[in-house]
């Protein structure tokens, strides 16, 4: 719905008038704060935002909780207790021939291929 | 239909990678970088793994010439670890690729993660040595005393092998995330930067660096900034520039003191405060920072245009380039599925006439600066016949939409076109899809 300007209008009558056509920047911001009426007051989300862009990443508990994670990513079988390698612990002192050859666990990239 | 640059005719020419449309997230390509000749062109992706194309040219002698780039090398230039004092994963994504000039029969490179630079030695080798006297071809020692005469081992011809080696690990300089590093033009010096920090290194020495730029506050409760990229001048030696997320650039001069936060030119748009909304900054956000190769512009990427500023001049850029305005009414659902922080980089052609940044829907764009005019253009396996000739997209933000036309409610956000390079002298292109990686070059070339 547009409005004419006729003849001689004050400045806020004017401003009153392109108020009325939101910018589509503001008429998304009216959408989000609908969506999310608890988001934070500063424009950008303040330094919440730099905060959570400075700390990316994931946080884990200790390298344990890391080095299992990495393990399940890779879908690797956790060995509960080996039968086949009982004989490596404990009895002996484990030579390289007894311990199984560590695959490599990095893939060459597709652009490579 | 002529394209910008005149009769510029984009055409296919290869793409890299698997088809497959199951991405493995290794092969997510972070980085495209071509080398000062652009006889070499550098991947790195989220695997930490660097792959080397090099150019090979068909009918040198003739105008219209064929190249095509084939892998030269390929090596892991960095690994996942484990930061145990904050418990947190140091991602091995190669966040840049930085070419040294070449100074001798080897090439140089500066890859980074987030936190360790590293300098890569890529060298060939053509001939290998035979005729040892102590050893056997195999490697095998041979019992001295079976040795009757001396004879000098020679050189014999073998298959071209490429070795890439680590020559300098930059490591623990880095309290944030590393976003950029740029090899000075005195070839001795490059800087590296962070959210909060600039640092500088020489290429020799690896236990020291010197701070230039830190703008940590005191108290991280009253962080309002970050940067978001840096480059040195491709020039001038003691000039660099850095970006913030809230849209301003810093020329700094290291001439003037040995800390920086000091700059000498701030570049800042102003804002009209009536337009300000939420979404105003974040947009506003600068993430990618290029000089122009003469040295007199520079180029700024936010997440809705791309911005030449004369360095004479600080308070407005000299030129704007809408690259999909008509995002501005989806600002809220681009929040919501994070596509508003996405980070697209943006290139200048070798003689600054063309700029190219990327776009949603495997979507780029290429602005012709002199003759005003502009393309978008799309990399996708449909269009990728030999020497097939791109033809140009269109985006429809409402209304009726044309035939041929997409509308950007069907636009895909999941394929963003963040990684795009410019041969530097040629009109050949190397623009990174999620996996792929995108070669074209001009018909008349």
């Amino acid at each position: 719905m547009s409005e004419e300007v006729q003849g001689t209008t004050s400045s806020e009558e004017v401003q009153e008038m392109e108020d009325k056509v939101i910018s589509p920047e503001k008429a998304e911001e009216v959408k989000l704060k609908a969506r999310y009426p608890n988001l934070g007051a500063k424009p950008g989300g303040g330094s919440d935002l730099l905060r959570k862009r400075i700390q990316k990443g994931q946080k884990y508990f200790d390298s344990g909780d890391y080095n299992m994670a990495k393990a399940k990513m890779k879908n690797k079988q956790l060995p509960s207790a080996p039968a086949e390698k009982t004989e490596i612990t404990g009895g002996h002192i484990p030579t390289p021939q007894d311990l199984p050859q560590r695959k490599t666990s990095i893939v060459a990239s597709k652009l490579a291929g | 239909m002529a394209g910008p640059g005149g009769d510029m005719q984009w055409c296919f020419s290869q793409v890299k990678g698997a088809i497959d449309d199951d991405v493995a997230e290794a092969d997510i390509i972070s980085t495209v970088e071509f080398n000062h000749t652009g006889e070499l062109l550098a991947t790195g992706d989220k695997g930490g793994r660097v792959v080397i194309f090099q150019q090979e040219i068909e009918n040198k002698s003739q105008p219209q010439f064929r190249s095509e780039y084939n892998v030269y090398s390929t090596f892991q230039s960095h690994e996942p670890e484990f930061d145990y004092l904050k418990s947190l994963e140091i991602e091995e994504k190669i966040n840049k690729i930085r070419w040294l000039p070449q100074k001798n029969a080897a090439q140089f490179l500066l890859s980074t993660n987030d936190k360790t630079i590293k300098l890569w030695k890529i060298s060939e080798r053509d001939k290998r040595p035979e005729g040892y006297n102590l050893k056997e071809e195999d490697g095998r020692y041979k019992d001295p005393n079976t040795i009757m005469s001396l004879r000098v081992p020679v050189l014999i011809p073998m298959d071209l092998m490429v070795e890439a080696s680590p020559r300098r690990v930059f490591a623990n300089a880095h309290t944030y995330h590393i976003n950029s590093i740029s090899v000075n033009s005195d070839n001795e010096t490059y800087l590296s930067a962070d959210d909060l920090r600039i640092n500088l290194w020489h290429l020799e020495i690896t236990d020291r660096s010197f701070n230039i730029v830190d703008i940590k506050p005191a108290n991280m409760e009253e962080l309002t900034e970050v940067i978001t990229a840096a480059e040195f001048h491709p020039h001038q030696c003691n000039t660099f520039v850095y970006s913030s997320s809230k849209g301003t650039i810093r020329l700094c001069d290291m001439r003037a003191s040995a800390l920086c936060d000091k700059h000498s030119k701030l570049f800042e748009e102003p804002e009209d405060p009536s337009n300000r909304s939420f979404f105003s900054e974040i947009i506003s956000s600068i993430s990618d920072v290029k000089f122009s190769h003469n040295g007199r512009y520079m180029m700024t990427r936010d997440y809705l245009s791309v911005k030449i500023w004369d360095l004479n001049m600080e308070n407005r850029p000299v030129e704007t380039y809408q690259v999909h305005e008509y995002l501005r009414s989806k600002l809220c659902s681009l929040y919501e599925n994070d596509c508003i922080f996405d980070k697209f980089e943006c290139c200048w052609n070798g003689n600054d006439s063309v700029v190219m940044t990327g776009s949603y829907n495997n979507f780029f764009r290429m602005f012709d600066r002199g003759q005003r005019r502009d393309v978008t253009l799309e990399a996708s396996r449909e269009n990728s016949k030999p020497m097939q000739v791109l033809k140009p997209r269109k985006v429809c933000a409402g209304g009726k939409r044309k035939k041929d036309e997409i509308s950007v409610d069907s636009l895909d956000f999941n394929k963003k076109i963040l990684h795009t390079a410019w041969h530097p002298q040629d009109n050949i292109i190397a623009v990174a899809t999620t996996n792929n990686l995108y070669i074209f070059q001009d018909k008349v070339n």
